[in-house]
């Protein structure tokens, strides 16, 4: 019985401090000054940049969110109205209509989207990589006829690496581009395609030469073109406001004048779009998890159980503190890699596949966390800690698994010496 | 007239904020809160905008007074469409003392030097809710005022104003140069989009001091005490005597020795 007495007086102290922390941070899903405003260390114009989007997705998209995921919609207007904002090619130069800003601007940018709508932004992301990759390898006459249209989402853009038999082992990919004349004939099919069917311009890796990445070219394949079609729109566990389908190529004619950059040259196109293209990925998760990290605080804040809140809890505590604290550190790698992305550093493509391996496993378990903290609560759609749990999920697949990052890295590592 | 509208944009805590009172009660935790710019005053600044896009007027001038961190303000009114700044540097003590008074005497001295034709506000700040900086600012220029607009129409040298009034809508017409003041059904301001915030960056914020516009910034308020409103009491049962009738002389007695009425005045603690 005595031994309880100091144990009490700890219990006293610790709820104490709890009620002070409740004081200085008791404060809405806005991220407001905390260890994890995801705000520190921006410059003023980046935060500026933050607030149009973190207001875009608190007005435009969370209270949409649901919707869209149940009735998996895949919204035209709101991203367009995003488009208005510049978020149809924030990287893409502003001679067509692009926002030209920097890989840690856009960084920035998808993450707050992500608070709003995950898998709506991942879309956006997606599409931001192919206006990238043909303002940057297009020619002058490609990016004309292209980028002005996907900068303003009048048409939207899907990214068509994948193959029913090549994901991780990418250099493989089997649809061919037979040049016949002034076109190429394609002839194959690409799998989990995301806005397969319903957007207007593929980017399409295909095999114009030998085997292996040499022989790979990039080809931009327009909706309508005769031979294109798409398979059944598949039923996923989450990104539902975004349609994937298989993309199918039978004798499909495309013009010479649509291939980016030189045949041999489209493996390369497509690592280079997949570097930024983890950083957002990387981003949209970190958002998720930043939501997921209010979201749960608010709820401790409110559930009582045994007398008194959650938050008097040191497990749950501790377990919000671990939280907070890889999201900060997903957060520091995934800007780190934006940066060194932007400045072109020898480092950047291992950073980018560091950062994408450790911001999406950790977020993931972020908002794994989160839901375990709501119990029964947080297995109900009603609550959107669901939501954003089962969207990052497949971020540790898609746009090469964490898995092909390990080899990345570890390939880094061990040709140098 | 010199199709210029000078706008008054000030910097508060922002509204999703749930705000604490110092622990000495001189006044409310501002450091390391999130602060961003009044609801109604960029409200405020998407109408001039929205004027000039109508090529009605022609120059937005967005007024923050205020430290260094007001320009911050600023800048998202000229990410909104502002075509320039101008910030009345106010810090320290005359900033915890500044109030409609002296800032209505600032934008008075600022309308005189740019020669303004229309003067808009937002009808009141989310911090203080003090709604009187419009109205004196017009009264100290000797302007006509808008206030509590949910409609703004310039016609000529006047301005057709609709006010929102505890008993409708009143539509008043008033010459230029006026004050009008922004309410809620305005409009719904625009976001900034990325390639304004970039411009935004090239277009100039002019700093200037109260002195240099001969503004006397005392104050003849002094806050003694900032408290929050009292814990709500909880409501008390009481026996409730005589028949179907209603209440008996001695219930109502009851009731009164119980504290209820009280509690009944307790219940607008509302919300900060």
């Amino acid at each position: 019985m005595a031994a309880l007495r100091p144990l009490s007086r700890i219990g006293r102290l610790a709820s104490g401090i709890c009620r002070n922390h409740r004081l200085i941070c008791d404060t809405r899903r806005r991220g407001v000054a905390s260890c994890v405003d995801p705000a520190h260390g921006l410059t003023d114009e980046q935060k500026e940049f933050q607030k149009v989007a973190f207001d875009f997705a608190a007005n435009e998209m969370a209270p949409h969110m649901a919707e869209w995921d149940e009735k998996e919609m895949f919204p035209v207007e709101t991203m367009r109205k995003a488009a208005q904002l510049g978020f149809g090619g924030i990287y893409v130069q502003p001679d067509v209509g692009g926002s030209g800003l920097s890989r840690l601007d856009t960084s920035v940018i998808f993450e707050a989207l992500s608070t709003g709508c995950v898998s709506t932004t991942a879309y956006i992301s997606i599409h931001n990589m192919c206006a990238w990759m043909i303002d940057t390898f297009g020619n002058t006459e490609q990016r004309e006829r292209f980028c002005p249209d996907l900068c303003s989402m009048e048409k939207f853009a899907s990214y068509c690496l994948t193959e029913p038999g090549s994901g991780s082992d990418a250099a493989s990919l089997l649809t061919t581009a037979q040049l016949k004349g002034d076109h190429y004939i394609l002839n194959g099919s690409k799998a989990f395609i995301s806005g397969g069917g319903d957007t207007d311009v593929y980017v399409v890796m295909c095999r114009t030469g030998g085997k292996g990445p040499k022989g790979i070219s990039c080809l931009v394949v327009e909706k309508g073109t005769p031979g294109l079609s798409f398979g059944k729109k598949e039923k996923k566990v989450g990104w539902n406001s975004q349609p994937t389908r298989a993309v199918i190529l039978e004798d499909c004619a495309v013009p010479v004048t649509n291939r980016l950059g030189e045949e041999g040259q489209g493996f390369n196109i497509a690592m280079k779009g997949l570097n930024g293209g983890r950083i957002n990925i990387a981003s949209c998760s970190l958002g998720a998890a930043h939501a997921c990290v209010q979201l749960a605080r608010d709820h401790l804040l409110v559930r009582k159980q045994f007398g008194e809140t959650l938050s008097n809890n040191q497990f749950l505590q501790f377990k919000l503190a671990e939280m907070a604290t890889k999201l900060v550190a997903s957060r520091l790698i995934v800007r780190e890699a934006a940066t060194a992305l932007q400045e072109n550093r020898s480092d950047a493509s291992s950073l980018c596949a560091m950062a994408k391996l450790f911001a999406t496993d950790e977020c993931f378990n972020i908002c794994n966390q989160a839901l375990q903290m709501h119990g029964g609560y947080g297995y109900l759609k009603d609550y959107a800690v669901q939501q954003f749990v089962r969207d990052i999920r497949v971020h540790q697949i898609l746009e090469g698994t964490n898995e092909v990052m390990r080899m990345i890295v570890s390939r880094n590592l061990l040709t140098e010496s | 007239m010199s199709g210029r509208v000078l706008v008054g944009v000030k910097r508060v805590i922002d509204y999703a904020v749930k705000i604490r009172v110092k622990p000495d009660n001189s006044g409310i935790v501002t450091d390391g809160v999130k602060h961003s710019m009044n609801p109604f005053c960029e409200i405020a600044i998407e109408e001039a905008v929205k004027l000039k896009e109508k090529k009605l007027i022609k120059e937005v001038v967005a007024v923050s007074c205020g430290p260094q961190q007001s320009q911050e303000t600023i800048r998202t009114a000229l990410a909104m469409g502002a075509d320039r700044g101008i910030h009345v540097e106010v810090t320290g003590k005359d900033y915890e003392a500044l109030g409609p008074l002296q800032v209505s005497k600032i934008m008075a001295a600022l309308a005189k030097k740019e020669d303004a034709q229309l003067i808009i506000l937002g009808k009141q700040a989310i911090d203080d809710d003090c709604n009187q900086t419009g109205q004196m600012t017009a009264a100290l220029l000797d302007w006509p005022q808008g206030t509590f607009a949910s409609e703004v129409a310039l016609e000529g040298d006047k301005v057709k104003v609709v006010r929102e009034i505890d008993g409708g809508l009143e539509t008043i017409k008033i010459n230029t140069p006026a004050v009008v003041t922004a309410d809620l059904r305005l409009n719904t301001p625009r976001y900034a989009t990325l390639p304004n915030i970039m411009k935004a960056k090239k277009k100039k914020i002019a700093n200037m001091k109260p002195a240099d516009l001969g503004v006397d910034l005392t104050s003849r308020l002094e806050v003694l005490r900032v408290d929050e409103p009292p814990q709500r009491q909880a409501g008390v049962k009481v026996e409730t005597g005589g028949g179907p009738g209603g209440q008996t002389e001695g219930g109502r007695d009851d009731i009164e020795a119980s504290g209820a009425r009280r509690g009944a005045q307790n219940y607008a603690d509302g919300t900060l």
